[in-house]
């Protein structure tokens, strides 16, 4: 076993991991945040994205260790309290999901995308996402949950 | 198709903090351990039991300074640590060498690319990896480290096979360095993959040329997944160096690009639709640089 020191969604933790385990494994199992998905387990599909030190990243292809001492945001870090996050809001009311796998990871490169950069062109937001795959909605309505995230977040609505 | 499991098998984890610590610990369990940078391809191949579990896991990122890019006058080094999205984002490189951005911003995902790294990416080997057919057009050389001290090869010489490269179980890829190229020169990656992200190259060409009064003064020409290694089409370079350029030059040496490479059939497209393409994007990179 390998002691983990990690920070996620502001709590610090300090943890005895499997060497073997991956950063999903533990916020999954150890953590207990459930809100962060498994998809296809290699890194192809993105439902496992969470945020690590600023950047976007597949939990699922990282081992627990290389989190070591880094600081870690899951879905279930954005909302405060009952207040949802200006993204989680704008999937909400622009139907931004169906079964809700996808969606998790979809809000984590979104936010990654909108604190880099206020206004970006549908080019930048497509290629944002590039990595999340939804096989449910077409894209279309995730898209358009995306800009209106951003004009949420700009005060624009 | 492999049996794919969702846990990974079991193996020690290493974090050395010099390379002089790795090197050592590489050469005291030597075909024990595994290397890994991002670990973007290594954590999936052991998923998958691709490759037989190692005993250790070494992970080199806590070594400093092989993460970033430098140049000296004469020479870019690309540290073996250096991220895609960091080599992508790089003004540095986008001013003197677009055609390795253009591939970097064609891999994968932001996710892999803000881990996976281009030395990594590198000691694959793959035949497919997107970076190197621009660096082969670049010159590109890679530094080595072992227990015998270091030696520099060309990275042409560096890859020896389908996955294979040079690399020994005890030894570390350290950098990789481009010369400073010539004033004028212009270079392009086109890739062919059915969707844009998420999905490797079908066919990648990549040239890098110099041009002056119309008559080619240099010119390199890279090609990717048509061949057991990453390859120079060295039989059209030959065509157009020192000529006047012609659309029939370019014809030519586009015909010859698609004959020189050895690609094979598999499930991502035939044997021939592949020299097909590289003979299309041949001349398309050839038109774009003499243009």
């Amino acid at each position: 076993m390998e002691r983990l020191n990690i920070k996620v969604n502001g709590k610090d933790y300090e943890l005895q991991v499997k060497p073997w385990a991956t950063l999903l494994d533990v916020i999954r199992e150890e953590i207990g945040l459930t809100g962060t998905k498994e998809g296809c387990g290699e890194g192809e599909c993105g439902a496992c994205t969470v945020i690590m030190d600023g950047m976007a990243v597949n939990s699922c292809i990282v081992l627990a260790m290389e989190a070591n001492n880094r600081e870690v945001i899951t879905i279930e870090g954005l909302a405060e309290g009952d207040r949802l996050h200006p993204i989680q809001e704008a999937f909400l009311e622009k139907g931004g999901m169906q079964c809700g796998f996808c969606t998790p990871g979809m809000i984590m490169s979104t936010k990654v995308l909108l604190d880099g950069n206020k206004n970006p062109t549908d080019e930048e937001i497509r290629k944002a996402l590039e990595g999340n795959f939804c096989r449910c909605t077409g894209y279309t309505k995730i898209f358009e949950s995306v800009k209106a995230a951003a004009e949420k977040m700009r005060g624009e609505i | 198709m492999a049996i794919f499991y969702r846990r990974l098998p079991k193996f020690r984890y290493v974090s050395p903090k010099t390379v002089e610590e790795a090197l050592d610990f590489l050469g005291n369990h030597k075909n024990k351990a595994k290397v890994m940078a991002g670990g973007t391809d290594l954590i999936p191949q052991l998923k998958s039991r691709e490759i037989p579990p190692p005993e250790y896991v070494v992970d080199i990122k806590g070594i400093q300074g092989l993460e970033g890019i430098s140049y000296d006058g004469s020479t870019f080094r690309i540290g073996a640590l250096c991220t895609i999205n960091r080599i992508g984002n790089s003004d540095v490189i986008q001013s003197h060498f677009p055609s390795i951005v253009q591939a970097a911003q064609s891999m994968a995902s932001p996710q892999v690319r803000n881990r996976g790294t281009f030395g990594g990416n590198i000691c694959n080997g793959v035949p497919s990896a997107d970076s190197a057919p621009p660096l082969l057009t670049l010159s590109a050389e890679v530094t080595i480290k072992g227990p015998g001290g270091e030696r520099v090869i060309p990275l042409e010489r560096f890859f020896t096979g389908p996955k294979k490269t040079s690399l020994e179980g005890d030894e570390l890829l350290i950098d990789i360095s481009i010369p400073k190229p010539e004033k004028g020169s212009r270079g392009v990656y086109l890739k062919l993959s059915p969707r844009h992200s998420m999905d490797l190259a079908i066919v990648g060409v990549a040239a890098w040329g110099t041009y002056l009064d119309g008559v080619c003064t240099d010119i390199k020409i890279g090609l990717g997944a048509v061949a057991p290694t990453p390859m120079r089409a060295i039989k059209a370079e030959g065509l157009i160096k020192g000529q006047k350029v012609t659309p029939d030059v370019i014809e030519e040496a586009a015909r010859v690009a698609g004959s020189e490479c050895s690609p094979i059939d598999d499930f991502r497209a035939s044997a021939e639709y592949r020299r097909d393409m590289v003979y299309i994007l041949t001349k398309r990179a050839l038109n774009r640089i003499f243009s």
